[in-house]
């Protein structure tokens, strides 16, 4: 399950509600990872990006690679403006023991931040600035400042 | 006619291009000195599949996505 919202998300009512989806589930593991937007660089908070359809298609993979363990992942992010001590995003992991979730979740998490289609901002004095220098170019970036064999 | 979609920061508005290849992409976008920082970071999907080569044929119709550097979370 992949959901999206406007500004920060609540945390109590997303774990809890998945803790509640799966409760019967027979997983004897349930690992989330909450992102909090912490107080560093006098930024007010963070804004967010998103280009859904990639994002669902690399999701939708990762879905995949989880039920091949006998797991499932879930994850919840932000749209738009998250301030300071708010959250942005949660990932979990459900699965039959916890060897799986705690590999999973650490993978999933990593391959989030290299290759997730979402753009961080940092929200500064009223403006909104793109964070360069904290993203991931995507595998395979470069390939239109090549060619000219025309 | 495709349609070019320059993503999150890059704060470009769509263009339509007759082109039947990504290299001839590549050379369209190369004369955009304000693009050249972009095209050295960014990732490239057709109809939103990533793609690893300007040989990449494109027809009619198809959205050619340019994705910059991410940072989710």
């Amino acid at each position: 399950m992949l959901s999206i919202y406007n500004g920060p998300l609540d945390v109590p009512t997303i774990l809890a509600t998945w803790y509640k989806e799966e409760a019967q589930s027979n997983y004897g593991a349930y690992i989330p990872f909450i992102g909090t937007v912490r107080s560093e660089d006098n930024i007010e908070g963070l804004s967010f990006d998103i280009y859904e359809p990639i994002l669902e298609k690399w999701f939708q993979e990762w879905e995949a690679k989880a039920k091949e363990r006998g797991a499932i992942v879930k994850m919840a992010h932000s749209l738009g403006d998250v301030l300071l001590h708010e959250s942005s995003y949660i990932a979990a992991v459900f699965s039959p023991k916890r060897r799986v979730a705690l590999e999973l979740i650490d993978e999933f998490v990593e391959d989030f931040k290299a290759s997730a289609p979402i753009w961080k901002y940092d929200l500064k004095e009223g403006k909104r600035i793109y964070a360069l220098d904290r993203s991931t170019a995507i595998q395979g970036s470069g390939l239109l400042a090549k060619g000219d064999a025309l | 006619m495709v349609t070019v979609e320059f993503l999150g920061p890059i704060n470009k508005p769509a263009m339509e291009l007759e082109i039947d290849n990504l290299n001839e992409l590549a050379h369209i976008l190369q004369e955009d000195k304000e693009l050249s920082d972009w095209l050295q970071n960014c990732a490239v999907a057709v109809n939103n599949n990533l793609v690893n080569s300007l040989e990449t044929p494109l027809n009619a119709g198809d959205k050619i996505s340019l994705l910059p550097p991410v940072c989710g979370g």
